[in-house]
Parts: structure tokens; C-alpha cells; sequence
């Protein structure tokens, strides 16, 4: 007598009620199916989230210069440049938990191609940007630090405006498209990134040398910085230190008293980012939560069914003690039962649940991510479900006296 | 060869503050080949006598020696086992179970026993043949008779070569020809070689047995070896 022979009289005792072992195992298909929908929807919103900020750009810090105030009336962050030229320089070499900083300057300007023009944000940059805010190159070039430094005449653009100049599939680079009635050359043509958090298209934009930008968009306020600078930390650890780091930098620079307020702010977009990933990490273990209460629910459905079997079937275990069956084979039988009905519950539930989250999915258009470890705990649970759930009922089983099971009526 | 040595055995229930003797020192041996009926009324203490025999109780005090082996001190999985292999039995109201086929009702002590698929299939066609129902292997008790579903009891009880048979009033459910058929197959058994162990409050059924054991009040009063009636010509 093995665990083998019980498995055939385990089924037979579910099939002789088939009704109920279907809704008894309903309750674990339940379950298992809103753990893994659940999981899945959850990891489906954490992963867009970690994209969307993955596009933003790498371990990112903006530094914003101060705002003006007059008569009571505060412009905010960068309505005032207080950031110079050699606050860029001071924290590109001076803040040690900075990767790479760069200027963003930018500005509405309308483009203007062979036969079409588009608006779109023109940003006036150095060869670092790129890498801080992760945009990656399509074809052609980036800038380079040449550009920068003799103030060419080029433009890299992003996918959209290439779409609204020239069409989609059309070989943009060495074309000239025009600014304010400059001739500028496109000399690259960034890969697609797709949208902001807040919904931006991050493809509608353009990139020339910020030497260029001062000089042929903006003129003048040669000194100050008139837009932001962007900063990669080292890594994703240090960018609270980079942030502390720049703020000691920019005080020191900027003579600002021990007590007065900064006249910049510097914002650390990993610290949001990991914000995001915190709430939406609360929301799936949130949602695991409420989906295994309902898993535990449909164990207690099992416990209560296999009592009732017990006590159902005391003759049935009286005639079997008294041809021979010990007490663990008893004990096994009901075991086997209770768990052949929650593994079984727990394979439908995760078809079920993989059906639930891809109809979700598409329905709604979110992120699905199947994960498959939690298709193996799911079911590994439901297993210790019936185990856990079964052996009080088994044990019960077990224990009766044959004289008196065999009595029963 | 003696097969059943009960030395001074006994059995107290505490029933609320009384104690009861169901069993007050009861002692006798049972050699290989005998028909033994019990009997007593009810309350006798044939019922407690039976369950210690058949080794689904243990005495309070005294010594059982089933089959050469000390069984009174016996666990309950120890005891299994030794139902398994050296008891068959055979009930008043049959105690099979429902919805499932004569012969998987039959093989369910060679189940129990270990023994494999194919000859568990085999030994228990032949104890169906054995008792007459060769033709109804796979018939559910709700389709037999009273005296089919007894035979198939039966066969139960002798699919694993059992030393000893214990019957429970094995007649009380049955009419009087098919407790005579029945009757005759425990004497047939009993020809071959089977030692059985009958409890009856009837009589007319313990004529058919070689030797009547008279229980009352836990104690025996009577133990006398008689000549069987014959169930059946030609049966001895």
C-alpha cells in the first residue's frame, strides 16, 4: 500500500460527488486564479512604472535655478537664472557622486523642412545629455564636442519631428531643415522613446549644440545659465549624496548665508521614481494579500467538505480498519483526497487566472507580466492548503475506533 | 495446533461513575478446524468477546495468543496487521462498501496486504468463484441480494488465507433458506480446513457449529463440544 494506490481510490471518492468536489475545489480555483491575476496586474503597473522612468533618464537629478519675486509674486524654479556657466563646470568636476551634468536650455521654436514645418522643443545641449537622459541613437550622429565648441549648425532630431517633416521612413540625415530662418543640417536621428509620465511625447523634440542655441535662438544673459541642468549620479545609490553634494556646491558658490534658503532647487528623479515603484509594490502586495485570504477561504471550504466526508464515510473507514488498513492509511487516503481536490482547484485556477489577466490586459491596455515562479507558488501553495486544511479531518479519520466507525449508522 | 489461547481475560468500561464488566475473566483455547458458536444475549458480553478476538479491542487484563503470537499488548497499527493477515470478517448487515464492485470490495484486505494490481484481481476472482459468484464480479452491492452481498462478505473474508473466520451473527439480516445456504458454505470452509468463530443468539444456527460457547454476565457458563447438523448433504 503506497501513496500511488491511494491516488486511484482518492478519485473515485471525488468522482462518486462530483458536484461537490467541483464547488469544494471552486473555492481554491478562485483562489489561485486571483493570486495570480492579482500578481500579474500588480507586476504589469510596476514594470510600466520602472519603464516610464527608465526613459527619463539614469540615476537623474535636475538642478533648476531660483525664482523671482515681484511684488509678492513668486515666478518659481527657473523663472530667475541664478545658475552660471561655472556652476555647470563646479558641478560636473567638483561633486564626486556626479557621473555627468549638462545644460538643457530649451525653447518653442518652429522647424521648418523642405515642404513642411512642425513646432517642437528645440534643446540646446552638450554630448552628454544623451547618455544622462538615456535617449539612444537612431542613425547618423550625436553631437559631438566639436559642435559644441565652434557653435555648428546641426540639429538631432527626435523620431516625431522627422515623421511631421519628412514622413515616416524617410531617410532624414543630411537633410537641412531651418530655425528662425537658420540653416541647420541634420546630422542624426534618435530612436523612438515614446512618453513621459505625464504623457509628453518625448519623440517631439530636437537637440543642437547649446553654443548654438545661445547664439542663433536665445542671444544674450551670456552669464547665466537661462534653463536646467541635468546630472547622472554614479549609481542609483548616490544620488541623494550627488543631491547633497550639489547643494554644498552651488551654497558655497552662490554665498548663500547658513540659514537663507537655496536660490535653486535640485530635483531627484530616482527618489520619485523609487516612490512610484514603493506604491505600486504596496498595491501588489496588497492585492497578494486580499488573494490569499481568498485562497485560505477556499482552503477552509475544503476542511469543512472532508468533515463532512469523514464523518459521511465513518462506516466506510470502520470496514476498512477492520480488513486491515492502519491508521495511516487512513490518514493518507483523506490526505490525498483533500489534496488531490485543492492541486487540482490550483491548476484550473492558474488557466483561470492566466485567462482573467490577459483578457485584463488587453481589455484595459495594461502591462501584463505573467510571473512564472508565482505559478509555481500558487499551486505549491494550494497544495499546503490541502495538506493544511485536509489533515485535521484526516487525523479525525484515523483516530476512530473501528468498533464504533463500524457501528455507525 | 492451537490457534485462539485466551487466559483470564478481561474487560472494564467506566460508564459515568459504574464500572462495567463486560468481560470478567474469560478463558479457553480454540484448536485448528473447529466450528465454534458464542452465544448469550444481548449484554452478555459476546459482542466485547468478539471484538477482543477479533483484535478491534484489547482487554483490560489477561493474555491473548492468536496464531501462536501475543496480541493483548498490541498498537493499533500492529493490530491492523494482524487483521489484515490472520482474521476474515463477517458482519450481520455485511459492511460493504456501496457503489463499489463485488471483486474491489473482495480485494480490499490485499490491498491493504500490499499485494499487486494483477494478482490482487486474480486471487479475488477465485474467492468470488469460491463462494458462488463467479458470474457477478463486477456487480454493485445494490445488486445483489441479501445473500449474494453476505457470500461476497465472505470471500472478503477468505481472499487473504485467513487462520480464523470471525462471523458476527452472520445470518441475522438473512431468511432462513439463505441463512442455510449461507450456513453451508462457513461448513464447507470449515471442511477445508478454516477455523471459524460464529456469534449467534439463534439456536437453530448454532446446531450447525462443532462446539457451543455460552456467554453471561462477561463470564462462560457453558463450553461443550457437540456433533454439527449438516447444513447440507454431503457436507461434514
Amino acid at each position: 500500500m503506497n501513496l500511488l494506490q491511494t491516488l486511484p481510490i482518492a478519485m473515485r471518492a471525488l468522482l462518486r460527488n462530483k458536484t461537490r468536489s467541483f464547488l469544494t475545489a471552486l473555492g481554491v480555483v478562485i483562489g489561485v486564479a486571483s493570486v495570480i491575476s492579482m500578481v500579474a496586474i500588480g507586476e504589469g503597473a510596476k514594470s510600466s512604472v520602472e519603464k516610464v522612468f527608465a526613459s527619463m533618464g539614469t540615476n537623474l537629478l535636475i538642478v533648476l535655478s531660483g525664482s523671482t519675486t515681484s511684488g509678492g509674486v513668486m515666478g518659481g524654479f527657473g523663472s530667475m537664472p541664478t545658475l552660471t556657466w561655472d556652476d555647470l563646470r563646479a558641478i560636473q568636476t567638483e561633486a564626486p557622486a556626479v557621473r555627468a551634468a549638462a545644460p538643457q536650455l530649451n525653447t518653442r521654436v518652429s522647424v521648418v523642412g523642405e515642404d513642411a514645418n512642425w513646432n517642437t522643443q528645440v534643446t540646446g545641449t552638450t554630448p552628454e545629455y544623451f547618455m544622462i537622459r538615456s535617449w539612444k541613437l537612431g542613425h547618423g550622429a550625436l553631437l559631438s564636442e566639436s559642435d559644441v565648441e565652434t557653435g555648428n549648425k546641426v540639429i538631432v532630431l527626435g523620431q516625431t519631428v522627422v515623421d511631421r517633416l519628412f514622413g515616416p521612413n524617410v531617410e532624414a540625415v543630411g537633410r537641412t531643415v531651418r530655425l528662425r530662418a537658420i540653416p541647420f543640417v541634420v546630422i542624426g536621428v534618435l530612436d523612438r522613446k515614446g512618453q513621459s509620465p505625464m504623457g509628453q511625447d518625448y519623440d517631439d523634440s530636437a537637440f543642437i549644440p547649446v553654443s548654438t542655441f545661445q547664439a542663433k535662438i536665445q542671444g544674450g544673459l551670456q552669464k547665466y545659465l537661462a534653463g536646467a541642468i541635468v546630472v547622472s549620479a554614479v549609481a542609483a545609490d548616490q544620488t541623494n549624496r550627488a543631491q547633497s553634494e550639489i547643494q554644498g556646491i552651488l551654497r558655497d558658490r552662490h554665498h548663500i548665508a547658513s540659514r537663507a534658503d537655496d536660490d535653486f532647487n535640485v530635483r531627484n528623479l530616482t527618489e520619485i521614481a523609487a516612490a512610484q515603484q514603493q506604491g505600486t509594490k504596496t498595491l501588489t502586495s496588497l492585492l497578494a494579500a486580499i488573494a490569499i485570504v481568498s485562497l485560505l477561504v477556499g482552503g477552509i471550504g475544503i476542511m469543512n467538505i472532508m468533515l463532512v466526508s469523514v464523518s459521511e464515510r465513518t462506516r466506510e473507514i470502520g470496514i476498512r480498519m477492520a480488513v486491515g488498513a492502519k491508521p495511516w492509511h487512513i490518514l493518507t487516503q483523506f490526505l490525498v483526497e483533500a489534496m488531490t481536490l485543492s492541486m487540482m482547484g490550483g491548476l484550473a485556477g492558474v488557466m483561470l487566472g492566466t485567462f482573467v489577466a490577459s483578457t485584463l490586459a488587453q481589455q484595459l491596455g495594461w502591462a501584463l507580466v505573467m510571473r512564472p515562479d508565482i505559478v509555481v507558488v500558487s499551486v505549491g501553495f494550494s497544495a499546503v492548503v490541502g495538506i493544511a486544511f485536509g489533515l485535521y479531518p484526516a487525523q479525525k479519520a484515523a483516530q476512530l475506533d473501528p468498533i464504533d466507525a463500524l457501528r455507525y449508522e | 495446533m492451537s490457534i485462539i489461547e485466551l487466559t483470564d481475560v478481561t474487560k472494564r468500561y467506566q460508564l459515568g461513575d459504574t464500572e462495567v464488566r463486560a468481560l470478567d475473566g474469560v478463558s479457553f483455547g480454540v484448536d485448528e478446524a473447529e466450528f465454534i458458536a458464542i452465544m448469550g444475549s444481548s449484554g452478555s458480553g459476546k459482542s466485547t468477546l468478539m471484538n477482543v478476538l477479533g483484535c478491534l479491542d484489547r482487554p483490560t487484563s489477561g493474555k491473548y495468543v492468536l496464531a501462536g503470537r501475543e496480541v493483548s499488548t498490541l498498537d493499533k497499527g500492529d493490530l491492523a496487521e494482524v487483521r489484515n493477515r490472520t482474521i476474515g470478517f463477517v458482519f450481520q448487515s455485511f459492511n460493504l462498501l456501496s457503489r463499489t464492485s463485488a471483486i474491489e470490495n473482495v480485494e480490499l484486505p490485499l490491498v491493504y496486504a500490499g499485494v499487486g494490481r494483477k494478482e490482487r484481481r486474480a486471487r479475488s476472482a477465485r474467492a468470488l468463484e469460491r463462494v458462488g459468484l463467479g458470474t457477478r464480479l463486477d456487480h454493485q452491492p445494490s445488486q445483489l441480494s441479501g445473500g449474494q452481498q453476505q457470500r461476497v462478505a465472505i470471500a472478503r473474508a477468505i481472499v487473504n488465507q485467513p487462520t480464523l473466520i470471525l462471523a458476527d451473527e452472520p445470518t441475522g439480516n438473512l431468511d432462513s433458506k439463505t441463512s442455510i445456504d449461507v450456513m453451508a458454505l462457513f461448513q464447507e470452509l470449515w471442511g477445508e480446513g478454516l477455523t471459524i468463530l460464529l456469534v449467534t443468539h439463534e439456536p437453530d444456527i448454532a446446531e450447525y457449529a462443532s462446539r457451543v460457547i455460552v456467554v453471561k454476565d462477561g463470564k462462560i457458563t457453558s463450553d461443550q463440544k457437540q456433533t454439527a447438523r449438516r447444513a447440507k448433504e454431503g457436507v461434514s
